[in-house]
């Protein structure tokens, strides 16, 4: 009866003491931190670059007497939104995109006084279509991809349907005739976007009057080659691109859309479709001859140099050839480097911290 | 004891299958939910358990002084930045002179870690005096040489088809044959924080960034929840106010936590602007979705501490106040700590309103305090079953292996108290 006395009164009175002024402590040192600069870079951005930038971000942290920068992973949109909210060591310094900074983005970045970006690029990624190798491997083109997960698909000249299509060979008998079902990303991510912009748009462009729609109706161009099948053909299968890869293993007549990077690392169990006839390889990626690739960004704050220690060398990090370099350690990783000569255009405009400008 | 007297009638012997049909329905369910807890403990455990070994490499190391400091003068900055790969390329070199042509001479470094090359700056920048001898170490193997030593890799796949190829995995058994490969303890697992290299990863940066969390959490949970309770128990007298507050707290308990993550994105970043990704805001929110669940655990158990008790206190001349802290919350408190514990280890498992205030994310260092950014167990074995790298599957496994056994830590706790310390009446 006493113990338990003693112990609930020690624990009550620990919890008020501790309670009231561990507060203000952390209070205090919580201004602290805002107001002083930070030790750290912060970067936030892109899920996609995400496992690049930490590479880099711990190899520099190791490397160098600077702290390891944060990252966070907040999708290309929610990154650029943080980025560009201000100035000052409560906003992060970095943001990853894989795609380009908007227009709009860096107009909302200049309200809130964030004037002076600059743009660097890391590399190309493919997006694959890949399925198990239990199964022969799928040959098909854009205008295939467009047929299979489109909304409504053109039928004759200028006429529009409801996708019919429920098996690889309803779109061209040469595809093997099992159904289709793809598993790929919500639309709130990038690769997404990406996705839909060049494999969907780019099949959707083989038909010329769709093409042509794109000069007068724009709208009308973007909902069709824009908008995907929503009868359960296609699968939202979450951000998750590993369990994407155990689904393949699972049902070896499914398909699955992610990037580069998981096709590389699974590569014993999971084969990426032929597409227009070309491999995703790493060496057809960074050619350019496979159609679905897009580039790789981050965005730097260049009021944030020489307030947060060590920007100026993590960008440097970032673009030397043992990093981005052709056989860097993010090559190890499946980042599609750059040609030699883009990447040194590229190293010029960083040495130089050109900024980005409005065209 | 049967009662032969009455079990002649049809109804009897009915009612008598019905209860035995009951206990066996009843039986067989608690088998299935005991069968599916089995089933997932033991795949995680057969994914995980790997973790605890690690591959290792025996190489003879020369710190070579002009390599690593030319000058002599043992500067602690020159230490940190001097390039101790060549050490490696050249240890390598020697074990395996038949090696010559350039290609192949990198795919024999990949064999190692890119943590020999941290390890052995980190060795060096502690005892300086190690430059100029050579010593006999044991160094991380790569992922996938981990991998293949694990017996994860399907040798009988195509080469093309592997990670791992045929040359690497020679090598592999050249320094098997000769005893200088072999698994060892994974010290690192438990004394690390993350990595993007699996075999250099480790949960201590969570355990800590968990420990702190919860920390805060307890600092401004319990006190907050335990004199609410008491107000609203003993204090309070009855009226439509206190109805409506506790109803509400009995809607709080039932929020989504995802909307307490919401709200600390709002309130506590945007408003009071404190640092983002810190154990300190994630312990505030934490605090807020514990809160009712302590109420309501404390209020139940002061109800339960018989009137008999208050009544006699206040006979011999104990004040209210006298009462309540001296006779009705000591001979509560068991029971409000194991409702804390249960409500703490719900907190423990959260990961979603941690993502809203930007607790996932990529932490090399175990954090320090309550203002360094950190993340948490839950949303570590997010980040890892996330990776695309296959080493870290197993660490996945092995980090929800880690978070569950602080779980059923906790839920014992919780048991112990009850039956230790709480009084029947």
């Amino acid at each position: 009866m006493m113990s338990i006395r003693i112990i609930a009164a020690s624990l009550l009175s620990l919890g008020m003491v501790v309670g009231p002024s561990g507060l203000a402590a952390e209070g205090l040192s919580g201004a602290a931190v805002q107001v002083s600069n930070r030790d750290h870079i912060k970067i936030v951005g892109s899920s996609t670059v995400y496992p690049f930038s930490t590479v880099v971000a711990e190899n520099f942290g190791r490397t160098t007497r600077f702290k390891t920068p944060i990252v966070e992973s907040t999708g290309s949109g929610g990154g650029l939104k943080l980025f560009c909210a201000g100035l000052g060591a409560h906003y992060p310094d970095i943001t990853n995109a894989s795609r380009r900074i908007k227009k709009s983005e860096i107009d909302n970045c200049a309200e809130n006084g964030v004037t002076e970006i600059i743009e660097v690029k890391i590399g190309y990624d493919g997006i694959v279509l890949a399925n198990s190798r239990k199964n022969p491997k799928l040959e098909v083109s854009l205008r295939d991809v467009f047929q299979a997960l489109a909304k409504n698909v053109p039928i004759g000249e200028g006429g529009l349907q409801a996708n019919p299509h429920q098996t690889w060979a309803d779109i061209n008998p040469d595809l093997p005739s099992i159904k289709i079902e793809i598993m790929g990303p919500p639309p709130t991510s990038g690769t997404r976007d990406a996705f839909v912009e060049l494999a969907m748009e780019g099949g959707c462009n083989t038909f010329p009057f769709i093409k042509a729609l794109k000069g007068t109706d724009k709208a009308a161009y973007k909902a069709l080659c824009h908008t995907i099948r929503e009868d359960g053909v296609f699968i939202e299968a979450g951000e998750n691109d590993n369990l994407i890869v155990q689904k393949l293993n699972a049902n070896p007549d499914a398909f699955g859309v992610f990037g580069f990077s998981f096709l590389d690392q699974n590569i014993d169990t999971v084969q990426g479709a032929l597409v227009n006839g070309v491999e995703p390889s790493f060496e057809r990626i960074a050619d350019g001859a496979y159609p679905v690739s897009r580039s790789l960004y981050f965005y730097v704050k260049k009021a944030n140099i020489g307030q947060t220690p060590g920007i100026a060398e993590y960008m440097q990090e970032y673009i030397s050839d043992k990093a981005s370099g052709d056989e860097g350690y993010l090559a190890d990783r499946g980042l599609i480097p750059m040609q030699p000569a883009e990447h040194d255009d590229w190293v010029d405009k960083i040495n130089n911290l050109e900024p980005l400008t409005v065209d | 004891m049967p009662d032969y007297a009455l079990n002649t009638s049809e109804n009897t012997r009915r009612r008598h299958i019905k209860e035995v049909r009951f206990q066996w329905v009843g039986r067989i369910a608690i088998l299935i939910s005991l069968g599916f807890l089995a089933l997932m403990f033991i795949a995680i455990s057969v994914r995980g358990y790997s973790v605890f070994e690690q591959t290792h490499i025996q190489l003879d190391i020369f710190f070579d002084e002009a390599h690593l400091d030319p000058s002599g003068a043992r500067d602690p900055e020159m230490l940190l930045i001097a390039d101790y790969k060549p050490l490696l390329t050249t240890a390598l070199q020697r074990r395996f002179r038949e090696v010559q042509e350039r290609r192949e001479k990198r795919r024999l470094y990949k064999i190692l870690s890119r943590g020999a090359v941290f390890a052995l700056g980190e060795m060096v920048q502690k005892n300086p005096n190690l430059i100029g001898t050579s010593q006999r170490l044991w160094l991380p193997a790569s992922a996938e040489v981990d991998l293949y030593m694990k017996g994860k890799v399907d040798v009988s796949l195509e080469e093309e088809l592997r990670r791992l190829k045929n040359k690497e995995i020679n090598w592999v058994n050249q320094l098997k044959a000769q005893g200088q490969i072999k698994k060892k303890f994974n010290t690192r697992f438990f004394t690390k924080g993350d990595s993007r290299e699996p075999e250099l990863s480790g949960i201590l940066g969570a355990v800590i960034g968990s420990a702190f969390s919860l920390l805060v959490c307890f600092t401004i949970a319990f006190p907050l929840g335990l004199l609410t309770a008491i107000y609203l128990e003993d204090f309070a007298k009855k009226t439509l106010l206190t109805d409506l507050i506790e109803i509400n707290i009995n809607n709080l308990a039932a929020v989504p936590s995802i909307v307490f993550g919401l709200l600390g994105l709002s309130i506590f970043l945007g408003v009071f602007h404190l640092p983002r990704s810190t154990p300190l805001v994630g312990g505030m929110v934490l605090a807020l979705m514990t809160l009712p669940t302590i109420i309501i655990a404390a209020r139940a158990s002061l109800r339960s501490v018989p009137n008999t008790i208050r009544e006699a206190a206040l006979g011999l001349g104990a004040s209210k106040v006298q009462t309540t802290f001296h006779h009705t919350v000591p001979l509560a408190m068991p029971g409000i700590l194991t409702g804390t514990i249960l409500g703490m280890a719900g907190a423990l498992g959260e990961t979603a309103p941690l993502l809203m205030i930007g607790m996932v994310a990529f932490i090399v260092d175990v954090p320090q305090g309550i203002t360094d950014v950190a993340t948490s167990l839950p949303v570590q074995i997010f980040l890892w079953a996330d990776s695309p790298e296959k080493g870290f599957v197993e660490r996945t496994a092995a980090a929800i292996m880690v978070l569950l056994s602080f779980l059923v830590l906790m839920n014992l706790l919780a048991v112990f108290l009850r039956k230790k310390l709480q009084r029947q009446w």
